[in-house]
């Protein structure tokens, strides 16, 4: 398959100005900036910049027919790749080719005006998108169709409810008809049936040989959409391959764990350190329903009168998806104590999650929290040995059922 | 497999299709203004009535101050209401060309951060949308044409050229503003001072005439000098000083050069900076 876009050494640099607390400039700020410059001779009124790289020498092919999933953790740079490819913003260095009409959906209808009906909204909204008006005429019945909003197409999408909204946005974008599709996040809006017959059409615009660029968190539809994965990390490529590959190596990374050396702490002033998470004794597999015990094991360099252990349980995609907090047991804590546990029952459904821990003090300040240092991996069986097999939801619940 | 690249993303590049892209585009400006129209008449009755209640009672207002109590003359044949009126009508476009023009990318920063298209588009439909105001200005120049018995100048027929001349300045000074309101905010009170100031120095409620030669080229450097003349000369069959008429299409040109040259260079950090 031919390449369709080559980035090479591609770069953007912010400025992050540490002085003004406003996200713009004020004119006065400046002419009263540039006046005190004057008058005290000194660059004392000086504010202070500092560059940051959302993007550092990004290189990598993509083909024709290609469909990428971009993923990363927050921060990796991956809408500022997104934005360069639609040329919203400009790079700072290197270059991209592209070959082809690239259209970009980086919001669900963009441009839609409350005051326009809905008819009026498809036209707006196309246009915006990059469709002409024949294209537009030429797909509104299938749009129309596909939004399910045959009834309100006259009224003003103002009085729309929000699903309504959304499928109408969706549905234009999804008849766009470019070389090379952009998406960000945006499947991740109206209802689970709604967003099976989106993954669905998206999938049929990549059958059509056409590109799909594609950047969520949401692994589960990365791995069902796309064939090839580009991992971003700190604004820089950490990994390009096969999409299972990709998701796998973003998992790994997840882990900020290194078996010999200590837990790097994300905060925290040092009074108390944790030492040592263990989960079951070191057994990794849990079954759904199985009791899991965490060990917490520390140091006290600065005895305190009062403090809490909290632990996080985090998603393989990062995300907190439980906190657990020792304060709402009421255990006293003795000065000589070296370890805690905890046990609860796993509700959790099938999958890999991550475990942080951290101590916070009297006034709810951190003594010690460090981040995702061990994980749990929950199988596919009950703890009495039965099948759980695929259904909704992150989490169950062990309930009772009567008549 | 080199040379079929139809579309490289490169920092500082000097977009060399950017006026092709223009065209390309044409369709989201006819879309874009013709949303910004619909909007503006949509729900609000008094919308269109307010184009019409304001220069109307402008004009009457002037016509008392200037023509009864400062007892000015019109060198012309028109009725002093009339000869105020026409000056209203460009006046009027321009203000609110102006106004709107100079908010409109801060308006419209939802698309901005979204989506690619030549920036420039953007002002122009919300010059475009004080067309329509003009146009209905212009109906009750005609009422007052038939009110008065006036017969205008057969000089009406280079209207349009006036017309574009407006278009022009309002253009080329509102790309200005509207960039530097993205990078400054607070500039946006200014312009409201600028407008009123600007009604004070054109010729809106007296006649260019009143100035003396001595000042009429300095005078002829507010771009709406030329711009308004033009309008009573076409409707109204005034005199007309086509030394100063020059210098105000010099300055129009200027600024509108002006404008595109700063939209260009400040376009390129819009979405970063909005």
């Amino acid at each position: 398959m031919p390449k369709i876009i080559q980035v090479s050494n591609l770069s953007k640099c912010y400025t992050i100005t540490h002085e003004g607390r406003e996200s713009y400039t004020a004119l006065r700020d400046v002419v009263a900036k540039k006046a005190k410059k004057i008058f005290t001779f000194s660059k004392s009124a000086e504010t202070t910049k500092e560059a940051f790289w959302a993007l550092k020498d990004i290189n990598f092919d993509i083909e024709q027919g290609e469909r990428v999933g971009i993923i990363g953790r927050n921060g990796a740079g991956k809408s500022t790749l997104l934005k360069i490819l639609s040329r919203i913003t400009e790079p700072t260095g290197g270059n991209i080719k592209i070959k082809g009409r690239v259209a970009s959906l980086l919001e669900v209808g963009t441009g839609f005006h409350p005051e326009l009906s809905g008819r009026e909204n498809i036209f707006l909204n196309g246009a915006i998108l990059g469709m002409n008006r024949a294209e537009i005429k030429r797909h509104f019945d299938a749009i129309v169709d596909f939004a399910e909003v045959e009834q309100f197409l006259d009224t003003p999408v103002k009085r729309y409810s929000s699903g309504m909204y959304v499928r109408l946005a969706f549905a234009v974008a999804a008849h766009l008809e470019p070389e090379i599709l952009v998406v960000d996040e945006v499947l991740a809006v109206g209802d689970a049936q709604f967003q099976k017959k989106c993954l669905g059409k998206m999938e049929d615009v990549s059958k059509h040989g056409r590109t799909v660029l594609f950047v969520s968190h949401n692994m589960g539809s990365i791995r069902t959409l796309c064939n090839k994965g580009i991992l971003l990390r700190e604004g820089r490529v950490d990994f390009i391959g096969p999409v299972q590959e990709t998701i796998d190596s973003y998992s790994k990374n997840l882990l900020r764990k290194d078996n010999n050396t200590a837990y790097k702490s994300i905060a925290g002033n040092g009074d108390i350190k944790i030492d040592k998470v263990s989960i079951n004794d070191g057994l990794k597999v849990h079954s759904v329903f199985a009791n899991i015990d965490i060990n917490i094991k520390y140091t006290v360099f600065n005895p305190k009168k009062e403090f809490h252990f909290f632990v996080l349980i985090h998603n393989s995609e990062g995300d907190v998806i439980c906190s657990i907090f020792q304060k709402d047991k009421f255990l006293e804590l003795s000065q000589n104590n070296k370890e805690i546990n905890i046990v609860f029952e796993n509700i959790l459904t099938p999958g890999l999650y991550y475990i942080s821990a951290g101590i916070y003090g009297s006034n709810h300040e951190f003594l010690d929290w460090v981040d995702k240092v061990e994980e749990i991996e929950v199988d596919h069986s009950f703890d009495d040995g039965k099948a759980f097999d695929q259904r909704y939801g992150i989490v169950t619940a062990n309930s009772k059922w009567y008549v | 497999m080199k040379g079929q690249w139809n579309i490289t993303i490169e920092a500082g590049r000097a977009e060399k299709n950017y006026w092709k892209d223009l065209w390309r585009y044409r369709e989201l400006f006819y879309i874009l203004s013709w949303r910004d129209i619909k909007v503006r008449y949509k729900q609000t009755v008094v919308g269109a009535a307010w184009s019409i209640i304001r220069p109307v009672l402008t004009t009457v207002i002037f016509t008392i101050l200037f023509s009864r109590i400062a007892d000015m003359k019109n060198p012309g044949p028109a009725p002093y209401a009339l000869m105020v009126f026409a000056g209203m009508l460009p006046w009027q476009f321009f203000s609110n060309a102006l106004s709107e023009s100079s908010s409109s990318l801060i308006g419209n920063a939802n698309l901005i951060t979204k989506v690619y298209f030549p920036r420039m588009i953007i002002p122009a439909s919300s010059v475009i949308t004080s067309l329509v105001d003009l146009g209905i200005s212009f109906i009750i120049m005609l009422a007052m044409f038939l009110w008065y018995g006036y017969i205008p100048s057969w000089h009406i027929i280079f209207l349009p050229l006036f017309v574009i001349l407006a278009f022009t300045c309002a253009f080329g000074i509102g790309l200005y503003l509207t960039a530097v309101n993205v990078k400054y905010r607070d500039f946006r009170y200014i312009i409201p001072f600028i407008v009123q100031f600007g009604l004070y120095v054109s010729p809106v409620g007296f006649n260019s005439f009143v100035v003396t030669d001595k000042w009429r080229m300095l005078y002829s450097l507010n771009p709406m000098v030329g711009v308004i003349d033009g309008f009573r000369w076409c409707l109204l069959g005034d005199p007309m000083h086509w030394r100063s008429f020059i210098v105000s299409v010099a300055i129009t040109l200027m600024f509108l050069w002006f404008g595109i040259y700063y939209f260009r260079k400040m376009e390129r950090t819009f979405a970063d900076n909005i």
